[in-house]
């Protein structure tokens, strides 16, 4: 892969409901955001890709509404309806394609619709919609067929939210700061056994956006270029039941993939800090044996140890991760964007000291059936 | 597989219910129509158009607006439509009552269109060019919502 | 330094009005099957997927996940793009991207619709934005028909000159069997006589709805010539979406979308006359009254000139710069596939396999694709690898 690198990012805060916003302001803020940061103007943006999903919008093409607002009006644009880390991988074809340097930007107003309704519809109409599984429901069947696979506990699962949780009173752009134990995750109201309240990210409004250049354009930028070393996406099979639910099959592929883009071979060892797209507080362990930081089934024992937490050898979602902040298609490119302030030194409070290489993770359908992995580097 | 009957299923009535937010411009735009009968635009200093409604940025000139107008309730038809097809109004769920008179309006005062519907479904009584002006609800009834219009009416 | 990227292999599903056969992920897996018959490669040879559909149409959230077993996408990337009408073209662009940035060698691009699993119209509304405009929105017609009456205003174009337009793509449909209209070819009296939808815009004047999939291959340069003795070479692209409010499309002048996309993807082509320097056009054309009017936006002829351009037969299987010898998108419209299938069908001419309705010796062939708030899509093919 030709160099290209993220030369300026910008977030919203992420809030329970942006009752004052419509999606076009919430654009137009982290566009405006990862222009100063880069210190581009708009004559300095090649591309524009905008990243929206019809039902979560409430809208047919969702992207007419917003592309104005990320300044398209005479760009080349196009859009991408998954997960922001996927939007951001066309936009990284599209520099490496020619464009110079390309905007991201993704919006959601979890708030404005009905979640429950929105991701019953990624089941099939057939066969299992008017089962009524959804997000939570699916996940709650992964959570017991990864827990019983491998003896993994509650208490072990709810370490990740009690981790995460507190991270993210580093982060202020995150909606759920809070000081919570492992006896408060355990105790909270049982939504779908056995997922319970605190085991579950948050329904929240934001936006995210990201500006990806070439080695030439990089160099005009206001910040030191953060490069990207690799980028891969892989799906699994659609029917839950067809899938090895315990296991993250496609997110192993990708991973393995980005690993030898960015010629890693040990991700333990290599990789400094990693924002994972914890949906749920078991998929956090579940992600870090499908990237390789430890053996299948050793998460939650890597998680015991604290090797996940700020301080540890990897810590693992300083931002709070998506069970702080989970503005859907926002929340991963959040990750990318927490995972460049890591290596620019720019992370604050939640700044991993002397991180050189970090990753960024986002997923798309039910249950982490697609992954999305990248690798930033800071040379 | 021959002589397999072929089946369909429908979805029922599956509500899918949203909460949009109408944004500080919009809010201002229905405001002023529950308080004074008009509406608003806004003024791009940039390029000098007005547009209603009033939206935060130009998209051409790529910059952020705060110069409201205030506009009259009047317009002109810049084109219309009488609509005679049959479909599902996602709103109600329902059939769209038809004929009904799609139209596009500039709004004394602006260079963009509003669209709404017109109140007269006779074909040879409407034209391009003819002046309209807008019939509101009652200001108790009103919700702060598109409906706040309930249609244009032909000023002959 | 983007690579040089190829058409190698079509597909597409013979198009009709029902496909009550077949759930969406078996006709999208027919297209697929035909698109790899068609480059003799099999599905271990495709390196990632791009799909796209509008998602209320069949009411399927995350249709990239959901899609996997019929676009061949288990254990594979696969991605979605959906931008409106504009879908199909937008695909084929991200496939483009996909290979020239040099991250895979070959790709497989998908648009589908099953137009026939819900009210294409209500589908259509919930694009209007629902605080100001899908009260009084009724779909795309009388949108078009605002654009039609004041072309004919601006112009003195009449209904008849539209009909022309119908009429010379349902002929065209006559060579093709996968066209939903094959062989259901309609006089200009038709098209007069036939229903007023929204003035002036009649039954015959638009488009059907239908359920159907389309499916290409990109190959990156080093192996595209191995998969296809005569590839169709991807020579350039772009796109506009010039607004986001339905009520700041300017209806007087020309469709500026298209005229800027068409510039740009002309310009990096090096198209000059767009008449002279193109064999073949297929324009996603979803009214006939496009057919005068929009061909303006693309150079063609001078504003105001499409009608008297269309009635000279210039457009006209054996005329000057034959436009959709598929039918069109009058003659077929599954909707997120309708612009893939003008890519595809401008493929099929530059790589000579038109069948009946090749036309002799392309060089260059042009692609559309049109939707959003006035959004267009632009893709120049050629022959020629592009230097
Ligand atoms: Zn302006």
């Amino acid at each position: 892969m030709e160099k290209a690198a993220i030369v300026g990012i910008g977030q919203t805060k992420y809030e329970r409901r942006k009752s004052g916003e419509i999606y076009y302001d919430l654009v137009y803020e982290v566009t405006t955001r990862a222009m100063e940061d880069a210190g581009y103007t708009l004559d300095d943006i090649g591309d524009v890709i905008t990243v929206s999903n019809d039902f979560w919008d409430g809208r047919t093409i969702s992207c007419m509404a917003v592309q104005e607002a990320a300044g398209a009006h005479d760009k080349n644009v196009s859009t991408v309806e998954g997960d922001g880390t996927l939007g951001a991988l066309y936009g990284l074809m599209r520099v490496l394609g020619g464009s110079g340097t390309t905007l991201i930007v993704a919006h959601s107003k979890g708030s404005e619709g009905d979640p429950r309704v929105i991701t019953n519809a990624m089941f099939d109409p057939v066969y299992h919609r008017s089962l009524g599984l959804d997000a939570v429901s699916s996940s709650a069947l992964q959570a017991s067929a990864y827990m019983s696979r491998y003896g993994v506990t509650e208490e072990q699962c709810a370490l990740v939210s009690v981790k995460n949780h507190k991270n993210a009173k580093n982060n202020p752009f995150a909606q759920l700061p809070m000081d919570i134990t492992v006896a408060d995750v355990m105790k909270s109201r049982k939504i779908a056994d056995p997922l319970k309240l605190l085991d579950c990210s948050p329904v929240s409004d934001g936006a995210a956006a990201i500006i990806i250049a070439d080695e030439k354009h990089a160099r005009k930028a206001r910040k030191k270029p953060v490069w990207i070393k690799g980028a891969a996406h892989c799906a699994d099979a659609y029917f839950l039941g067809d899938r090895n639910l315990a296991e993250a099959a496609s997110l192993r592929e990708a991973a393995k993939k980005a690993y030898a883009m960015a010629g890693i071979g040990n991700p333990a060892k290599e990789i400094d800090v990693a924002e994972l797209y914890d949906a749920f507080g078991y998929m956090e362990l579940m992600w870090l044996e499908g990237l390789g930081f430890c053996d299948p089934g050793g998460g939650a024992g890597m998680t015991e140890s604290g090797k996940t937490a700020m301080g540890g050898p990897i810590p693992v979602n300083p931002s709070g991760g998506v069970l702080s902040a989970h503005a859907v298609l926002a929340a991963g490119l959040a990750r990318i964007a927490e995972a460049v302030l890591q290596l620019r030194g720019e992370a604050g409070s939640r700044q991993v000291d002397g991180a050189r290489t970090s990753l960024a993770h986002g997923i798309n359908g039910p249950c982490g059936q697609s992954h999305c992995v990248w690798v930033l580097g800071k040379d | 597989m021959k002589n397999t009957e072929l089946l369909t299923i429908r979805s029922g009535d599956t509500g899918m219910p949203y909460e949009w937010s109408i944004g500080k411009y919009g809010s201002r735009f229905f405001r002023e129509i529950r308080e004074h009968q008009r509406f608003l635009g806004i003024r791009c200093p940039g390029c000098g158009k007005v547009r209603v409604p009033p939206r935060r940025l130009c998209g051409p000139c790529f910059r952020e607006l705060d110069e409201l107008v205030e506009l009259s309730d009047t317009g002109i038809i810049t084109a219309f439509s009488v609509v005679n097809y049959p479909f599902i109004d996602p709103d109600t769920g329902l059939q769209r009552p038809i004929p009904y008179t799609y139209g596009y309006i500039r709004i004394d005062g602006s260079d963009n269109i509003f669209s709404h519907i017109i109140n007269e479904t006779d074909e040879s009584r409407i034209k391009v060019g003819m002046k309209v002006r807008a019939v509101f609800r009652k200001p108790e009834e009103m919700e702060g919502n598109i409906r706040d219009i309930r249609y244009f009416e032909i000023i002959r | 330094m983007a690579r040089r990227v190829a058409i190698v292999g079509t597909g597409q599903t013979h198009h009709k009005s029902h496909r009550l056969d077949v759930n969406g992920r078996e006709m999208i897996h027919e297209a697929v099957t035909r698109a790899l018959e068609d480059c003799e490669l099999t599905i271990n040879d495709v390196d990632a997927i791009v799909i796209g559909n509008m998602d209320h149409f069949e009411s399927i959230n995350c249709v990239d996940t959901w899609s996997v077993e019929g676009s061949g996408g288990v254990m594979k990337p696969i991605l979605k793009v959906s931008t409106g009408g504009t879908t199909g073209t937008s695909v084929a662009i991200a496939a483009y991207y996909h290979v020239a940035s040099g991250l895979f060698d070959r790709v497989l691009a998908i648009g589908w619709e099953k137009n026939s699993e819900s009210d294409t119209t209500g589908a259509i509304i919930t694009c209007s934005d629902p605080i100001w405009d899908r009260f009084s929105y009724s779909g795309a017609i009388p949108s078009l028909a605002t654009e039609a009456s004041a072309y004919m205003k601006q112009y003195g174009a009449t209904q008849k000159d539209a009909a022309r337009v119908a009429v010379r793509d349902r002929t065209h449909a006559l060579n093709n069997p996968y066209a939903q209209m094959y062989n259901r070819p309609i006089s200009i009296e038709d098209v007069m006589e036939s229903a007023m939808l929204a003035y002036p815009i009649k039954l015959l004047d638009v488009c059907p709805r239908s359920d159907g999939a389309c499916a290409v291959v990109f190959a990156a340069e080093e192996i595209a010539g191995k998969i296809s003795p005569r590839p169709a070479w991807f020579k350039s692209c772009a796109a506009r979406h010039t607004t986001t409010w339905f009520g700041d499309v300017d209806y007087d002048t020309g469709l500026l979308s298209l005229q800027r996309a068409a510039r740009e993807a002309f310009d990096k082509a090096g198209i000059r006359s767009p008449a002279d320097d193109l064999d073949v056009a297929e324009l996603y054309l979803p009214y006939s009254y496009a057919g005068l009017k929009w061909i303006e936006a693309l150079g063609f002829c001078g504003p105001g000139e499409g009608p008297r351009f269309i009635w000279d037969g210039n457009t006209d299987m054996g005329g000057k710069i034959p436009m959709n010898p598929s039918g069109g998108v009058i003659s077929t419209n599954c909707i997120g596939a309708t612009a893939l299938l003008r890519v595809a069908e401008a493929a099929l001419q530059v790589m000579g396999k038109g069948g009946k309705r090749q036309v002799p010796d392309v060089k260059n062939a042009l692609a559309t694709g049109f939707g959003g708030c006035w959004w267009s899509d632009v893709v120049v093919l050629s022959k020629d690898r592009p230097s």
